[in-house]
Parts: structure tokens; C-alpha cells; sequence
């Protein structure tokens, strides 16, 4: 999903905590261990096992990097949107992400990590983030289709979040749900106004989902035969369900919406198990996932160079911003002295 | 001031007219009136309240977790001092 990287087997952020050598430590793993249990949410001063902590800055800061480089496919089209009703919309979303990016790295702050070290490694191209925002929005249906297909792969995965046994993290993610359920309702609305349209309008629609369906499905993350950290995840309760279970929901969700829009999912092999009531699918292209996560994407450049750009420019504010609040700070103390 | 020194303020929002404040996440900002109208921003983009707090987290006591016991433990086992704990017959009214 959103935090896809983490589930990398080379990956060396998640490995298991660190050999447990006095007794106290095993009696602390074994209270933290119940409590979770017990569904107790862990807040940020509880005790907390050093891999569960090294876990949940890995993947809260992933998912807030998702979010703050995912504003930047749906921005391109920002001030080409058709009617002002559409361009209200995609500002609000993209204002969205950002906001959601904020929750996230406030959350991630809770762990003992400083949003500088964090953004620092965003930038310096070193942070993980979706495979999803390395794709090109050549069209203006790829702005239906990213908030119909990857907000609702989205929603899929962030929904169990809100029960995250890490009570910051949790929270967080209840309000970024109820703001996504916004996200993936106009992308709907969005694709069925071109799906009823003008034959051309139909075709754009249509291509849209052909490019975007698979790299959607990929967002899940690797099959679970693949992913590596599932179960401590899973035992840690930051994990709810599987990333096979996950996307199987998702695709059986959005087959009736895609027929509904009139649009064929790219997939040959794509048909109901009238038996289990699930839809079976093709292969999914994992040497192209991979490629991807590591920075071989279409757009894994230029979406970084997009935000060392945006940091640049921005640097002027922040200092301005500092020394106005000097300044204040300093008018404030004469009138008091 | 460095922007790195920008301090963490927690952002707590009335949501409407005759409720409490209630805490609702934190933000960086470079002094109280910056951390106001970035938390307009940031926690108040669907009306979800109708007036804002910002109070740098520094200036924050908190009880340790490790205290939990000490400190609310001797409350549980104090039900005399809840209204059921008192036998009333039924007949009585308005008690």
C-alpha cells in the first residue's frame, strides 16, 4: 500500500527486535505483548519494543511521503480542470493529501523522530513511498481514475489502520478515512461523466483505467508469500489483514463499478468464482513493482526533483516566517520591559 | 530562529458552541499565531470547530504511564462514592 516498501525482503527497517538479554525486558515484551492482546491502544511514552517503534517510523513516515508526493500527479492538473466545479474539487482533494501527509509526520514525531530527519530523507531520495505516484497523468480521466482506483485501494488499506494498536497512528488515519471517502466518490462521479459522454470521452476514460488497474492492484504491496515482516505486523496488531486478502477485496469491490461505468478491466483472465463469490485474476507484473520501489519508474525523478524543487523555493517563507516571529517575539518584550 | 527550532505546539479544537475543547493532533509552527492559522488549515477543513487552542507541547505536564497504578488504581475500589452504591426502596421518587 501505501507503506509497500516496508514488505520488501531486502528490506532492512522492520528486522526482528534485537535478542531480549535481561528479565525485565522479558517481562516488558510480555505486558506490551498483552495489551495489545487486549486491544489497548500504545501511546507514544508507553513502553514499546524497540522493532515495533523502528516499524512504525518506517511505515507512519512512508505513508505521509505517499501522501505528500501523491499531491503532485493530481496538481498537474490543477489548473486544467474542466469546469470550476472539478477544479474546486481536485484543489480540495490535493489540499487533502496534504493535510493527511501533516497528520501522518505529526504522528511519526510521536515515535522520536524530527520532521527535518524525516523530510531530509524524503528528499535526499533515501525515504520509501508508494509505487502508485511514479505514474504519469497524461489525461484529464487519470484524475477520475486515480480517485476512483488508488482512493479506494486506499480506503481498503486504511480502514483496518484505524484499529493500528498505536494509538497516534489510529487516530490519524480516522480522519484521514472520513476525507477519503470524498477522494473516491469524485473520481467515481469524474469517470462516469466521460463513461457517458462523447464516444472520445468514453475512450479516455477507458484508457485511463487500462493504465491505471494494474499499478492499483500493485499498491497492495507484494503477494503474501512474498512479504516478508507479515506476521510480527500482523501479532504487533499494526497489521490487520494480508496484502492478498486486502486486494482481493478491493478487486471485488471495483469489478461491479467498472461494469457499472460501462469500462472492461484490463485482465483476460479476470472472472466471478461463482463458487467462493470472488473474482479471480490475472498475474500481477512484479519485475515492474520492483523496478519501481527501486526508483526506476517513470516519474521516480522527477516527482522527487518536483519536491527538492518546492523545498527550494519554499525557503524563502520559512525564513520569513521565522524572522516575523522574532520580530513579534521582540515588539512584545520592549512593550513589556 | 531557525526553522528547526520551530516548536511543536498541540492543537486543540471546541467543536461547537458550549463543548469542551478537545485535543486533535500538532503541528510545527514558528510562534502561536502561525500555529493558529496553519491549524485552521490543517484541522478545521470541513467545520469541524468553532475555535482553536494552540499551546506548545513543551508547556505540557503529563502524568508518566508508569504512575497508572498509583495514581487511578485507588479510585476503583472507592464505590461508595458512586450514586448506585446506595440502596433507595422504589417507592421513593425523585432521589
Amino acid at each position: 500500500m501505501y507503506t509497500q516498501g516496508l514488505d520488501a525482503k531486502t528490506d532492512q527497517g522492520a528486522q526482528p527486535s534485537p535478542r531480549l538479554v535481561t528479565d525485565d525486558e522479558i517481562r516488558l515484551q510480555g505486558r506490551f505483548q498483552a495489551r495489545v492482546d487486549a486491544e489497548e491502544k500504545i501511546e507514544p511514552r508507553d513502553w514499546m519494543p524497540e522493532g515495533y517503534r523502528r516499524t512504525l517510523v518506517r511505515q507512519i513516515s512512508q505513508h505521509a511521503h505517499s501522501e505528500i508526493v501523491g499531491m503532485l500527479p493530481e496538481g498537474n492538473w490543477v489548473t486544467r480542470a474542466p469546469t470550476l466545479r472539478r477544479k474546486v474539487a481536485l484543489l480540495a482533494k490535493v489540499q487533502d493529501e496534504g493535510g493527511h501527509g501533516l497528520y501522518l509526520y505529526s504522528a511519526a514525531e510521536t515515535l522520536g523522530v524530527s520532521r527535518d530527519e524525516l523530510v531530509g530523507q524524503l528528499l535526499s531520495g533515501k525515504a520509501k513511498y508508494s509505487s502508485i505516484f511514479n505514474y504519469p497523468t497524461p489525461t484529464w480521466a487519470d484524475i477520475g481514475a486515480i480517485g476512483w482506483l488508488v482512493d479506494g485501494a486506499a480506503i481498503m488499506n486504511q480502514v483496518p489502520l484505524c484499529r493500528c494498536s498505536y494509538g497516534p497512528y489510529a487516530r490519524a488515519m480516522v480522519r484521514i478515512c472520513r476525507e477519503e471517502s470524498f477522494h473516491q466518490r469524485q473520481g467515481y462521479e469524474l469517470m462516469l461523466a466521460l463513461a457517458q459522454g462523447t464516444p472520445e470521452q468514453k475512450r479516455m476514460a477507458q484508457d485511463a483505467l487500462n493504465r491505471w488497474w494494474w499499478p492499483s492492484l500493485m499498491m497492495f504491496g507484494p503477494s503474501d508469500d512474498q512479504s516478508a515482516h507479515s506476521a510480527q505486523n500482523m501479532a504487533w496488531k499494526i497489521k490487520r489483514f494480508s496484502n492478498d486478502e486486502l486486494r482481493q477485496r478491493f478487486v471485488d469491490a471495483t469489478v461491479p463499478q467498472a461494469e457499472f461505468l460501462g469500462l472492461t478491466i484490463p485482465d483476460p483472465e479476470l472472472r466471478l468464482n461463482a463458487e467462493t463469490g470472488h473474482y479471480e485474476f490475472g498475474a500481477i507484473d512484479w519485475t515492474e513493482f520492483n523496478e519501481i520501489l527501486k526508483g526506476n519508474g517513470p516519474c521516480n525523478r522527477e516527482r522527487i526533483e518536483a519536491r527538492r524543487q518546492a523545498w527550494d523555493d519554499g525557503a524563502w517563507v520559512r525564513d520569513a516566517a521565522s524572522a516575523h516571529a522574532a520580530k513579534r517575539k521582540q515588539r512584545a518584550l520592549k512593550k513589556a520591559g | 530562529m531557525d526553522r528547526k527550532d520551530w516548536p511543536l505546539f498541540e492543537i486543540f479544537i471546541r467543536p461547537k458552541n458550549g463543548l469542551s475543547h478537545k485535543h486533535v493532533g500538532s503541528l510545527h509552527a514558528a510562534d502561536a499565531h502561525m500555529a493558529l492559522d496553519n491549524a485552521r488549515d490543517v484541522y478545521t477543513r470541513r467545520g469541524e470547530g468553532v475555535s482553536i487552542w494552540a499551546v506548545p507541547a513543551a508547556s505540557i505536564a503529563a502524568s508518566d504511564p508508569s504512575d497508572k497504578a498509583s495514581l487511578f488504581e485507588p479510585a476503583d475500589d472507592k464505590v461508595y462514592r458512586h450514586p448506585t452504591f446506595y440502596d433507595i426502596p422504589a417507592d421513593v421518587k425523585n432521589i
